[in-house]
């Protein structure tokens, strides 16, 4: 496996070398347009990258946290979610359990920050916890897993950083060039003429296509991801079945997640925003349709290795290339067979499911819970003042502490 | 510079290429070793939790099977079987386990028949722990033969055979499954 994820980073190191020369590009020739030294734009573009780039590595996974509004929870607010973490940080082999947290949505989504495998956390929404059963949740748990195994999650941090950095730069100065006049090139027309106004055109062209190419060359590496992180996750679980009905239920829900936003899409396990039954295979999708992911876990027959998540892509694709590279089929491969035959473990129903996730909500918001001798529950806000409380069922009234 | 020189350093050239393979190989079977042994000590965690989980259990299930004594007792028997083994070889381990493994199986299957049992909640987060503890060995044992499949392979393939010679490094045991259902179906891949 560490063979497999060698390869795969001197891949995608070259597609973010792309990305940096493309920033240089850029900002060589807007210094040139508006300074007439290139050198001076270099420096500019470098500095913006490299505090963002700091700002990302080390602020980063608390700033993603915040805005989408994920709560952390401890072993016993939820025992069966806790311990699937724990299968799945043993079977995936990480040094550290990383941290559980939940956003409070409907919408089904998951995903993983942290900048190393020490430091890393899982997170997923309550819709989620509650319309899964275990071997699904198992499946998207071992898919983030996966991603911060395979470093993916600072990749995509430090990427996205370098992304937003072309943009910030294009715009400005895509906008100080068409409505600020350009000031420099109009006084020095007289001497610069035809080299500066050439020069003008190409940063305006590289302004306006820059962007463009450096998110088409972000969502190329963004997606073998996934479908690398699925190929781990099958082989963590032993089952590749329970990821692809995972995704089956994620695919035929229409929620949006209210938190995401574009610049955090590719860190979920399936398209925050996609529209219900779009194929989107097109170049500006960050992820890989589900319903090929699914066809290609389920073509897996059986088998559970890389060798067979192969196949099966190749399968899918018609015998085209595959997307696990060469030099890790041989070794991955002996190691498919299933050690034990899946187990299908006992489980509370959906309607438990439900109240669980719902108990675990209101117990993250602080309510506090009274158990009536009658059988209701009642719950206090955290605002509450009396001290007091009657139970609405029976009458019985209850101390609140 | 002088012929003589120049097939000097042509010589050292090649004495610390293969100097700098040998480190690299070397410190990748440590590695690998460091990770067997790590990752049969995460087995040993999730065994003992195991012991530990089943008196619990046999309290709880105790007052609602009357006429399952027979298999009570070989859970029993089975874990005290196993845990007297816990510092034996890796093949008697196994085959302990395994037995403790599928006796324990068996149990839970008979608690189908009891609908007061299945409505405890006490016994549910019981179940919920003993459910994860199984998964957690497997995993583990997963992990762990994975990790040894990689460390034999290096031990055997050339250049890195040579290398592990040298340097004592020796193949490592699987962590077999023995009970007798667990081996029923095995899946063979030649791909």
């Amino acid at each position: 496996m560490w063979e497999q994820i060698r390869s795969n980073r001197i891949r995608t190191v070259g597609l973010v070398v792309g990305m940096g020369l493309l920033l240089l590009i850029l900002g060589y020739f807007l210094g040139l347009a508006f300074t007439e030294s290139g050198i001076a734009g270099l420096v500019i573009a470098l500095v913006i990258w490299v505090v963002m780039s700091l700002v990302g590595y080390f602020q980063g996974d608390s700033i993603l946290l915040a805005t989408a509004g994920a709560k952390k929870i401890k072993r016993s607010d939820h025992q069966r979610l806790y311990n699937i973490v724990e299968e799945m940080t043993i079977a995936s082999g990480l040094p550290k359990m990383p941290d559980v947290y939940i956003i409070d949505d409907p919408a089904l989504n998951a995903f993983a920050t942290g900048r190393n495998p020490e430091k890393a956390a899982v997170i997923i929404t309550s819709g989620l916890l509650q319309k899964l059963n275990r071997d699904e949740l198992q499946g998207v748990i071992a898919h983030e897993m996966a991603h911060i195994k395979n470093k993916d999650v600072l990749l995509m941090a430090m990427t996205s950083v370098l992304l937003g950095t072309i943009v910030i730069l294009a715009w400005y100065g895509s906008r100080m060039m068409i409505f600020g006049g350009g000031g420099r090139s109009r006084r020095d027309s007289s001497g610069g003429g035809g080299g500066q106004a050439i020069i003008m055109v190409i940063a305006l062209v590289l302004a306006i296509l820059a962007p463009l190419l450096a998110n088409m060359i972000y969502f190329a590496i963004s997606r073998k991801r996934e479908y690398l992180a699925d190929a781990c996750g099958a082989s963590y679980t032993r089952y590749p079945e329970g990821l692809a009905s995972a995704l089956e239920k994620l695919g035929a829900s229409t929620g949006q997640l209210k938190s995401a936003n574009q610049a955090t899409a590719p860190m979920y396990i399936t398209n925050p925003f996609r529209k219900k039954g779009r194929a989107a295979s097109d170049l500006s999708s960050t992820h890989p349709p589900i319903s090929e992911r699914i066809r290609i876990l389920r073509s897996m027959g059986g088998g559970t290795s890389f060798a067979d998540y192969d196949t099966a892509y190749k399968q899918v694709h018609g015998g085209k290339g595959g997307v696990i590279p060469a030099s890790a089929m041989g070794l991955a491969g002996a190691t498919s067979q299933a050690v034990t035959p899946p187990k299908r473990t006992p489980e509370p129903d959906k309607i438990t499911r439900t109240r669980e996730t719902s108990d675990l909500m209101w117990k993250m918001g602080n309510y506090k819970e009274i158990d009536c001798d009658c059988g209701a529950k009642l719950r206090v806000p955290p605002g509450f003042k009396e001290t007091s409380i009657k139970c609405p069922h029976c009458g019985r009234v209850h101390k609140v502490k | 510079m002088s012929g003589a020189m120049i097939a000097l350093w042509v010589i050292l050239g090649i004495i610390g290429v293969f100097l700098v393979a040998f480190i690299v190989i070397y410190n990748g079977l440590v590695r690998l070793r460091n990770q067997v042994k790590n990752a049969w000590s995460q087995i040993d965690v999730q065994l003992k939790r195991r012991y530990d989980l089943i008196p619990n259990l046999m309290e709880t299930v105790k007052g609602y099977m009357k006429h399952e004594r027979e298999t009570l007792e070989s859970v029993t028997n089975a874990r005290n079987m196993a845990q007297q083994l816990s510092g034996g070889s890796v093949g008697a381990r196994s085959k302990a386990e395994g037995e403790l493994g599928s006796a324990l199986g068996r149990l839970l299957a008979v608690v189908e028949n009891y609908p007061d049992l299945k409505a405890n909640q006490n016994f549910l987060a019981l179940q919920e722990e003993l459910t994860s503890t199984e998964n957690k060995i497997s995993f583990s044992r997963q992990f762990y033969n994975d990790s040894v499949l990689r460390l034999n392979n290096q031990t055997q393939i050339f250049p890195s055979n040579i290398v592990a010679g040298m340097t004592g490094f020796k193949a490592e045991e699987f962590f077999e499954v023995s009970a007798a259902e667990e081996r029923k179906a095995p899946k063979v891949n030649f791909s």
